[in-house]
Order: C-alpha cells, then structure tokens, then sequence
C-alpha cells in the first residue's frame, strides 16, 4: 500500500526567495493493493508532481509518503535502487522518454546492466521478448529500432514491458495514452487494465474524466495542488459533491447530449503565493465568508471525502 | 466563403515526397465552423497550414483556394502577407505556450498591431470589449503570460489572433492541453466569436469528436492524407458512411463506461506511411469492408446534399 | 527524434556545405605540411645556415632566410608542429575544464550550480591576458607544455557556461528521468545519456577551443613570453619584430607565420558555421 501523509510540495519563487508557491498542499490518501487509483486534475493541478515524488524525480518538501510501511522519501543509494525494482513509472510523451540517438530497445539492455548483470544474454533476450509479448507486442517487429521508427503506441508499450522485467508492485503511470492516436489509446488503456490482474498497483494520472471512470477503483479531484474530493469511482461520479468536480463533469464533451449547463472560468490571475483559504473559491458560485478558511476533507459517505464547507447543502 | 480545390501539398525530404494531403476539395460558408478530425498524421495539421502559411519544406503541388471568389496567391509568401491575420488567422497548436512569458501582453499586442500595420488605437479600443466577451479582465494586459493559466492564456490567444475581424480563423487543437472545464470555456467562446462577427468562418482542427459535436455546424474526416467524409455534425455524428468514421467514433469512450462491466476496443492497424502510400484507398489495409474495387482511390462525392464520402462501398447494400 | 535519419542527413550535408569543405581543407593542408614539412627540408630551425645573413625566397631557400641566416620555411613547419600541440592540449584542456564543470553545474544543479557559477564568473571577469602575463613572466623556463596548460586552464569559462545550458535542458527531458529510474549514477547518465545528444556541440567548441588557443599562443609568443626552448609560428614573428624585419623590408620572414595562422584560425571560424549549419536544420541551404 501506497499512503500520502500531508504531503506538500513548495517552490520558493522571487528574487531571494521569499515567495512561495504549493505545487502540491498538503495532500492525503492511499493507493490500497492491487488497485487502480486515478489522479484527475487540469494542468499546472500538481498532478504530475504528485507522481513525480513518488517516482522520487523530485523532493518531498513535507510530510511522508510510505510504501508498505518505508519512508520513501528518507531512501539513499542501494536502496533507492531496490525501490525502483518496486516502483516505475510511464510518462505522457512517448518520444521524449528515449535517448534520441540510441535503438528504442537499449531501455532494456539497462535494465539489464543495472539490475540483473547475473543473468546471461540469451536469457534476457527470452525474457524481454516475454514481457514485449505480455504488452502485446511482436518482438519480431519492434526491437532494433530507432524511437521514431516505431509508433507512440508501440514505445508507451515497450515501458511498460521495461516496467514488468522489473517485477514492479506500483506503477504510476502520467497522462501516457494523452499523446495518442484515437486507435490505439484503448488498446493502451485495456492494456494497463490487464495489469490489475498481475497485482500490481496503479496511478492513473489524467486529465479526462471518462478515462478515469472507466479504469480506476478510486478516483482523487485535484485543484491547484488541494485534493477537492476523492474516494470510489463510481460514488464520486453518480454523486459529485464538490462544486468543481459537479463543474468538471458536466463539462465532460459527450455525443449523446450538447453542454447545457453554465460553467464559470478563472477571471482573476493567479496568485503565486500561498493560499490559506480554499483554492477553488475565486472561481466558486457558492462561496461565502467561510471559505477564507481551509475547508477540512470529511467522509460523507463511507469511501467518499469531500473538502467543501458547503458540502452539507449540497 | 472558402473554396479549396484539388488543393494537394507535399513535403519535401531526403527520402522523397511525403504526399501529406492530396486532392482536398471542399468549401466553407460564411459563418460556418468546420471540424477538422482525423489521427495524428492524417494532413489536417498541414491542411489548416497550407490556408496560411505554406512554406518549405511543404510544397504546393496542385489545385487553389477561393477566399470570396479570390484566389489565393498560397507560395507567394510575400502576397499571402497581406491576407495574413488581416483576412486568415491561425492560432497555431502550443500558441499559448509561445507567448513571450516575461513580456507584459498590453504592449506585446501594440507592437503585433504595429507589425502588422493595423491602426492600433481603435484596435485597442475594440480589444476592451472582445476581453469582456472572454471574461478576462482589463488587468491583463498588465500581466505576464506566466501569471496566466492555460485556459486564460488559450482565451487570450483567441483574442488576439481575431482582433482584425479575419474572415477565416484557422484553431489548431486549441483545446488539447486544457481540463474539461477550460476546454468548454474556450468552445463555447469560440462560438460566441462567430456569433459576434470577430471572425467570419473557423476550421476548427481537432483529434476529439466530442468537442466538435457540441460547437462545430459541419465536421470533415481526413485519413492519411485524404478527405474522408464531409457532412454536417449530425450527419457525420449520427449516420457515419465512410468505415473510418464509423470506427473512430465507436472507439470514443463513452462516459459512465467501465473496464470491468464493458471493454472497449480501438481501431485494430495502424495509418500508413505517407512515403509511400498504399495504392488505392488508403484505409482499405484496416477496412473490414475492403474488396478489390478499393485499389482504386474512391472519389469523393456528394451522396446527399451537404454530405460527400469516399468510399467504393458507399451505395451499395453493406455498406 | 531521428538519429538513423539524423546521421545520413548529417553526412549528406556535410559533404555538400562550402564553408566546411574549404576549412577542412586549410586544416589539412597545414596539418600535412606540419607532419611531413620537416621531410622537405635538410636544415635545423635554429642552425645558421645561410653565413650571409638574410636572403629572400629562392630554390635553396624556399621561405628565405632570417637576419641571422637561419631557414624561414624549417622554423614555419616546426613552428606548425607546436602551434597545433598548443591548440591541442590548450583547447583540450579548455573543452574537458569547461565539459567537466558545465555537465556538473547543468546537471546537478542547485548549491553546486552556484558555486560552478560564481566560479565561472571570477575567471570571466579577470583579463585573461593579464594573468597570463603574469603568470609567463615568473617562469623563468618555459615549455610547450606550460604554455599549452596555461591557455587552457583560462579559456574554459564561456565552454563551461555553454555546456551548462546544454545540460540544463536536456536533464528536463523524460528520458533521463527514465534513466534515474533505471538506478543509472549520475556519472552514467551524464557521460552515456546526455552527452552522446549534445556531441556537435562538443565539437564545436573544441573546434573554438582548439582556434582560441592558437590566437592565445600567438599573443604570447609575440610579446616574447612564449616558450623559451621551442620554435613557435608566434615566436617567428617576435623575433622578426625585435630584428627589424618590418624596417628591413624583410617580409618573407614575418609573412608566412602571420599568414599561416590567420589561415588556420579563420579555416577553423569557417568550419564552425559550416558545420553549425550541418547541424542546425533552419540553417540550412537547401
């Protein structure tokens, strides 16, 4: 199990520092087993920074993520690496996540090196084309290639093949069928529900409501950096509490019905500094005086925790 | 109103001529918002470009466009400029991360009307009122762009790029990088634009139906190159002819789908390489329709008033 | 994005880009006549073998001889020889400086950056030349060697910047997160994931390096603080100074060296454009 603590993630801005800004504020869940939990936010939301201190790419300003137990944040050397067996991630853009001027294949000739020197070449070679096959892959179209020889599809495939050599437990996986072809995203998509069924678990970091829906057990609303609400999937959908989520789904562009609800927009800039009130207020059609004030996430419903001082009204 | 006929471009690398969009013919009424679907790699990209901007290493084959019963001079690059953001605008894809991050957008937009030799007092005069019509206030032009969300950048782009009231606006996957929220905003402003006379007629390029369904009057498929299909939203929407367009609608998620209760399925194969394209139609190596007659190119054509398709299969019984 | 491709376009160009073509010409032919000059000719640089004193060209002498009678075109290809060693280990010594600290500086970034920074800064600022001075004039025996190490270890600030900003944007990239991922050390990943994307760069200012120091060399030589056990092409010119060739119309003794040097520093400016616009696709002429 993978838990947030009041996880923050601040950058100091400004010419000497004196401003600050919360990428990610104090942020709390869990990611159970086996599960796949989506991480729904626009851009700039701090979604992919989330996923990025999991990944251990960027610090942890404050509070502590743990997986079974272990602080990763406190993990050095040796054992920064035996997290990594663990722990892979995916990102959004296919083509930048290789060496342009290396074979799209050499991913796995480091994995290789850097995990598994015992093994000799030619059981490796077996065992790439395996986990190429479990991502539903022809080894025999796709290796010794160069990145733009080969599809988004087809290279967002061949990481996660990288990710299964390792006999990965957690997978976050950033916003990695955005970049694709209509065609081939489901495929993607399915394939990483497979994944599901080998026990590992999953985040789902996205952008698209749908998407989210349709692969993820658990769901988490981010807004600059605050979750909204979070809990089951489908609670959350069949019941959307917080006034952003309500907003984000009746935005949702869908080919059985035309939008017919009013949305409101940010019309203000924003702020860089912190913020001690809730963050959606400025843009918010029900705030009031309260909302100056840090709403605090309440269970309205077993698995469904909503940051909202107007939750009861609703 | 846009007439494009024949229009094919090229482009020209070391290998040889990638044959990125052939025999384009369509037209666009005033007042009409065209989507432009497709894959990434279908020509729609080099389509709305080749309207504005058609440079090396695209080259112009063939064929012309009408704007008002004008003709185009497309490689006349010195020409086209005096069309450009007076008549045609484009918001290009990524624009909004373009903007200059550390310039103020108050004098960045004098200076874009001074380039372009617009009288930029009225301008900027009429800018006030187009900043209400997207709900930004007047603060911003004191702004720096980094001081923007992506959705307020993307509403800005759109005002600037229309402040000459240009007879077409070309938007290129203007919606992709935003949340479902801002993309709603920046749609349906686009549509109050047209509505509002800040521009005459839009193409709106996209690779998401569903946006196209809730703001688009008419919506044209392209593959690998070539039109596909051409018809009103809900003609296309709801009685697809062309395979293609019928698959690429299918593989939508529906909203309310979930993995567990119903898998959904994508659109097995891949485009072709425009190197060499196949012979004939170039769908039919994922057609589940396909039969000999495809090693010919279909024809695009009109089946009903306002609705043209290529595709062999199209009138006969199982199509 | 296309490095197959990248490298058949990288050739094609290459071999059709003027600029290119002409400076590696100049180069070669000097680098030739450094290491097969001294064949040519049946004298020592410094011997006296002409007892009359200065003559100019001719079938025995080729370049003329010197006020003291010494062959001008034995001194210019022995002066060649060192000229190339100093822009060498100079320039060599400059680039693996500055690629040692801009790799750092880029990649790790944060307190080190700034130490690197202010570091970079210091050097900058000080008039190279002057320390230069300095630095020559307390030595009182001073070789090739020196010489070469002490251009080197000053002209490296503006590579090591360069390289940083190189650095700086390509460590953003995905896929040298996908490599910390893969337990790769940051040596690793510095020297095998990085680097390999940014080698015509390295190029490039090698090649700039390589041109700098010559000019550096020549500068010292000049001013009669270059190495005193050596011939130099910047020493030949110095010592046709200080006995009034310029007065005695003896131009064949200063002519070559001077020619030869601003032939050689040029060819290489020139095959830094060139090969900019290889490298540079919006450069290029199609």
């Amino acid at each position: 199990m993978l838990k947030f603590e009041h996880v923050s993630k601040i950058y100091k801005t400004g010419t000497f520092g004196g401003k600050e800004l919360h990428a990610v504020n104090d942020v709390s869940f869990e990611i159970p087993d086996g599960e796949v939990v989506s991480l729904i936010g626009e851009s700039g939301s701090g979604k992919s920074t989330i996923g990025k201190m999991i990944l251990r790419l960027i610090g942890i300003t404050r509070g502590t993520i743990e997986l079974d137990g272990v602080n990763v944040g406190a993990l050095k050397g040796s054992e920064l690496k035996e997290y990594y067996r663990k722990v892979q991630g995916v990102f959004q853009d296919p083509f930048s996540s290789y060496n342009p001027i290396f074979k799209a294949d050499r991913i796995f000739q480091v994995i290789h090196d850097e995990f598994y020197p015992q093994v000799s070449a030619a059981a490796w070679t077996e065992k790439v084309e395996t986990a190429l096959k479990d991502g539903g892959l022809n080894p025999e179209h796709v290796l010794h290639k160069y990145p733009h020889q080969l599809s988004g599809g087809q290279l967002q495939r061949f990481l996660i093949a990288r990710a299964l050599l390792l006999d990965i437990k957690f997978l976050v996986a950033d916003e990695i069928i955005s970049m694709l072809d209509a065609s081939t995203r489901i495929d993607v998509l399915n394939l990483l529900a497979d994944l599901k069924t080998r026990g590992l678990s999953i985040l789902f970091i996205t952008h698209d409501l749908s998407l989210a829906n349709y692969i993820s057990e658990q769901a988490v609303i981010l807004y600059r950096g605050c979750v909204a609400e979070r809990g089951i999937t489908e609670k959350i959908f069949n019941r959307p509490l917080h006034p952003y989520t309500r907003m984000l789904i009746a935005s949702v562009p869908r080919l059985d019905r035309k939008w017919d609800t009013e949305i409101s927009v940010e019309t203000k800039a924003t702020p860089l500094g912190a913020l001690n009130g809730c963050v959606y207020a400025g843009r918010c059609p029900l705030a009031f005086e309260k909302c100056k004030q840090r709403p605090p996430e309440v269970e309205v419903e077993p698995g469904h925790f909503v940051a909202c001082w107007k939750v009861e009204e609703i | 109103m846009l007439q494009v006929e024949n229009l094919t471009v090229y482009y020209q690398t070391l290998k040889g001529q990638v044959r990125a969009l052939e025999n384009a013919s369509f037209t666009l009424a005033d007042g009409e918002i065209m989507g432009l679907a497709g894959e990434s790699g279908c020509g729609k990209t080099t389509l709305g470009h080749s309207l504005i901007h058609l440079s090396p290493p695209m080259t112009h084959i063939g064929g012309r466009v009408l704007l008002n019963g004008q003709e185009l001079p497309l490689t006349d690059m010195q020409k086209m400029d005096a069309y450009r953001f007076n008549e045609i605008s484009i918001i290009p894809q990524y624009a909004m991360n373009a903007l200059n991050p550390i310039r103020k957008i108050g004098p960045m937009t004098e200076e874009l009307l001074r380039a372009k030799k617009a009288d930029v007092r009225t301008v900027m005069a009429a800018l006030k009122d187009r900043l209400e019509m997207v709900k930004l206030p007047q603060e911003v032009l004191n702004l720096y762009p980094i001081e923007l969300s992506g959705g307020m950048k993307q509403r800005m782009v759109m005002v600037l790029s229309t402040l000459l009231d240009p007879e077409l606006l070309i938007a290129d996957e203007i919606t992709s990088a935003l949340d479902v929220a801002s993309q709603k905003a920046v749609a349906e402003m686009l549509v109050e634009f047209r509505n509002q006379h800040c521009c005459n007629s839009v193409i709106f390029i996209t690779h998401d139906i569903s946006i196209l369904y809730q703001i688009a009057d008419s919506i044209l498929i392209m593959y690998a190159g070539q039109l596909a299909e051409k018809g009103s939203t809900e003609t296309i929407i709801r009685n697809p002819r062309h395979p293609y367009t019928r698959m690429l609608i299918s593989a939508l998620p529906e909203i309310g789908v979930r993995y567990s209760e119903k898998r959904l399925t994508g659109i097995p194969g891949k485009t072709p390489l425009l190197l060499h394209p196949p012979q004939g139609c170039r769908f039919r190596e994922r057609c589940p329709l396909a039969f000999e007659k495809c090693a010919e190119v279909p024809p695009f054509v009109e089946i009903e008033p306002g609705h043209s398709v290529a595709c062999w299969k199209e009138g006969s019984a199982d199509a | 994005m296309k490095a197959l491709k990248q490298k058949n376009e990288f050739l094609y160009f290459a071999l059709r880009n003027r600029k290119l073509q002409i400076g590696l010409g100049v180069i070669l032919f000097f680098v030739l006549l450094a290491a097969f000059g001294p064949l040519l000719t049946d004298y020592e640089p410094f011997d006296y073998v002409n007892p009359t004193g200065p003559v100019p060209p001719s079938s025995k002498f080729w370049l003329g001889t010197t006020f003291f009678g010494q062959d001008v075109f034995t001194q210019v290809v022995m002066g060649l020889r060192a000229t190339f060693l100093i822009a060498i280990l100079g320039g060599g010594i400059a680039t693996l400086v500055g690629m040692l600290l801009g790799f750092l500086a880029g990649y790790r970034g944060g307190i080190l950056d700034e130490i690197i920074n202010v570091l970079t800064n210091i050097v900058l600022v000080i008039p190279t030349m002057a320390v230069l001075l300095i630095i020559a004039a307390y030595l009182q025996v001073r070789s090739l060697a020196m010489e070469s190490i002490l251009i080197g270890l000053t002209a490296w600030p503006w590579a090591a910047r360069a390289i940083r900003a190189q650095t700086f944007s390509l460590r953003t990239r995905d896929f040298v997160d996908m490599a910390r991922m893969s337990g790769e050390s940051a040596f690793k990943i510095i020297f095998s994931e990085i680097a390999p994307n940014m080698m015509s760069y390295l190029v490039m200012t090698f090649i700039l390096q390589f041109g700098g120091a010559i000019l550096n060399a020549a500068t010292l030589d000049f001013i009669g603080l270059g190495p005193t056990n050596a011939i130099s092409l910047g020493l030949i010119m110095q010592y046709s100074m200080m006995w009034g060739a310029l007065q005695f119309g003896m131009w064949w003794w200063f002519v070559p060296p001077g020619l030869a040097i601003t032939l050689i520093v040029g060819a290489l400016y020139s095959m830094n454009v060139g090969l900019d616009e290889v490298f540079n696709p919006k450069l290029r002429e199609m």
